[in-house]
């Protein structure tokens, strides 16, 4: 038995809570396994994602890396204030992490609108379709991950705003991975 | 048996034993008519007996459910089932279903009646009195589990078995939405076929399995649960975007593809934390239990189902793969191997572990009921082989030389034969299983007798 307890205390040393990085965890693999299939794509045909590439806003998505990014940090803070009994200070950067959140979502949906005025679909070519799927299901996490700020803003354990800042920083990675391979790779 | 309600359960488990062995013999015939196809082609066409063999099959998994229910409940509850006289009306409101719908099936009565005619749709060709009798059926059937519950001791088991349930049941309700436009009525389709058994039934099986291993192995509530969370997780991401990989040809956008492939390929994980946890357990637990059938059909089952769930489904769930193995032989190898490994053996665990404390038969070594896994499952094994080489052969012949269907058909029969053969040899090991859990009285075997030096 002392080895299943062990194991158990090695489970226990995990930041947050088990299921949170299990949920990470499938998370990365999905979003790798979609990038892997990405780049596997565009090896059959590199000018035609090149030719697709150059109608993306690669500004608004750098943009949309420092807006992110900024975010995540004030969550990392937020859980680093709440350790230090500064509960108003936390709740408050997870508030403006949480705007921030909404900020990448206006700048995204700018992209999208900018992308469907120029009839461009899922269906124009198969560098679109992972875009929209990649990028659409990244933004559609960016939406959990406001919730849930807000829910770690209200209901504000120490526990609770590790568990949330945890999956944030994975949406923060996911998009941190996204961004060089879909927007910048040449 | 601590709780007197438990004994509902041995009801279920006979019913569901007597359609077991009418399934069994329906994919025998079914196998036969592949080597001989004009056997019965008027009394009992091939597309009727599958559809027996396919839909006895899914009830009385059903009905074991209910059964594993009924009985492991109480214990996790630490109460007696609510009702006991609504456990059994359900009962017979759903044996009187079965019995209409194979009335119906086999003479194709009502055909065309919006009540009472077949529905057409592959598994859910019930007439609407009997799918009206199922949800009712399963609306009793919550309610008093449900109930049980709520008045009793909740744990991780019965949690996630009642969301398994409940999942099952409501899914079921997309059986009544019948879309004119094909593609739509496919796409509607699968959300019962898929989310059943690539979702909810996984959470059944989660709970059944660690039920299992909690009497079987006596390891701690506390780890079994740390398992049975991380699995119906793995399993729910997996499997409901997983659907996707049933939407690839049949009119859906082509983001499905991809979608359907991806989270497809993740469906694994489940299946093999489930091996992972089941042999874990064993090797931590302290507890030698006496039942080993029971143990040995737990073990099969997680084991089978990673290996024909798990790994026979990757094999051509991509679907730059599926493109051409789609509908072949190879998707026969897939569904047998899953369905044996995972809810057969799972049921035939549970039942090996229930009856003899049902029916007051503790301790109990059950030697045939361990042929019998030996049989059924070497029969499956060499089925499963056998349809995977035929499908292989098929999809070259068919799918990448182009040669029509019934002329690959005439060469690849060899492999019928042999499915036939191993078919016979799945029959013999279930007719025994029934046989070895019901007739014999007394089979206690002392353990290590033969090694004992005679003082």
């Amino acid at each position: 038995m002392s080895d299943t307890a062990g194991q158990g205390s090695l489970l226990d040393e995990l930041p947050g809570d088990l299921m949170m990085w299990v949920l990470i965890i499938s998370e990365l693999l999905v979003f790798g396994a979609g990038l892997a299939a990405f780049l596997a794509l565009r090896l059959t045909d590199p000018v035609g994602f090149a030719e697709a590439q150059d109608h993306l806003h690669r500004t608004g998505a750098a943009l949309n890396t420092v807006v992110l990014v900024t975010s995540g940090f004030l969550a990392a803070k937020a859980f680093q204030w709440r350790g230090l009994g500064a509960r108003l200070k936390a709740r408050l950067a997870l508030v403006v992490a949480a705007l921030l959140g909404v900020v990448f979502l206006i700048i995204k949906g700018a992209e999208y609108a900018d992308k469907a005025a120029k009839g461009i679909d899922f269906e124009t070519h198969p560098f679109f379709l992972f875009y929209y799927m990649l990028t659409g299901f990244h933004a559609a996490h960016v939406v959990a991950g406001v919730v849930i700020l807000c829910l770690i803003a209200w209901k504000d354990s120490l526990r609770n705003i590790e568990v949330g800042a945890a999956f944030w920083h994975m949406v923060d990675l996911v998009w941190v991975l996204l961004f060089p391979v879909i927007y910048l790779l040449a | 048996m601590k709780y007197k309600t438990q004994r509902i359960a041995l009801v279920y488990f006979a019913v569901a034993m007597a359609l077991f062995a009418i399934q069994v013999l329906g994919g025998l015939l079914a196998g036969w008519i592949y080597v001989s196809p004009n056997t019965l082609s008027e009394l009992l066409p091939f597309n009727i007996v599958r559809m027996l063999h396919t839909n006895s099959l899914i009830v009385w998994l059903i009905l074991g459910f209910f059964g594993a229910a009924y009985f492991l409940i109480p214990e996790e509850t630490e109460r007696e089932i609510h009702s006991e006289k609504l456990a059994y009306i359900q009962l017979a409101i759903l044996v009187v279903g079965t019995l209409g719908v194979v009335v119906t099936y086999v003479f194709n009565l009502f055909e065309g009646h919006w009540l009472l005619g077949k529905e057409g749709r592959e598994f859910i060709e019930q007439p609407k009195w009997v799918k009206a009798g199922i949800v009712v059926a399963a609306l009793m059937f919550l309610y008093n589990i449900t109930m049980t519950v709520l008045k009793g001791k909740k744990t991780a088991i019965s949690n996630i078995l009642l969301l398994g349930l409940w999942g099952l049941a409501l899914l079921f309700l997309f059986s009544f939405y019948n879309p004119h436009n094909l593609a739509l009525d496919k796409q509607y389709w699968w959300y019962i076929v898929h989310l059943w058994v690539e979702g909810v039934w996984e959470l059944i099986m989660a709970s059944i399995l660690a039920y299992l291993m909690l009497k079987l192995t006596g390891v701690d509530r506390e780890v079994v649960e740390k398992w049975l969370y991380v699995i119906v997780a793995a399993a729910l991401f997996s499997g409901i975007l997983g659907t996707g990989h049933h939407y690839y040809w049949i009119g859906t956008p082509g983001y499905w593809q991809w979608i359907g492939s991806i989270f497809s390929s993740l469906e694994v994980i489940p299946f093999f934390a489930m091996m992972a946890f089941a042999f874990v357990m064993v090797w931590k637990g302290r507890r030698d239990h006496p039942n080993k059938a029971a143990l040995l059909w737990s073990l099969g089952c997680a084991t089978l189902a990673f290996f024909g769930a798990g790994v026979w489904g990757f094999l051509h769930t991509l679907h730059g793969v599926n493109y051409y193995t789609h509908g072949t032989q190879i998707t026969a190898a897939h569904g047998h191997l899953a369905f044996y490994g995972a809810y057969v053996c799972l049921n035939i665990a549970i039942f090996s572990y229930a009856l003899p404390i049902l029916r007051n038969r503790d301790p109990y070594n059950q030697v045939l009921n361990m042929a019998s896994f030996w049989l059924m499952t070497s029969g499956m094994v060499f089925m499963t082989f056998v349809l995977t080489f035929a499908g292989t052969i098929q999809t070259h012949l068919q799918r990448v030389l182009g040669e029509y269907y019934m002329d690959v058909q005439d060469q690849v029969e060899i492999f019928y034969w042999m499915r036939f053969g191993s078919g016979v040899v799945v029959v013999l090991g279930a007719l025994l299983f029934i046989y070895s859990i019901w007739v014999p009285r007394k089979e206690i075997i002392e353990p290590g007798a033969a090694e004992t030096p005679a003082e």
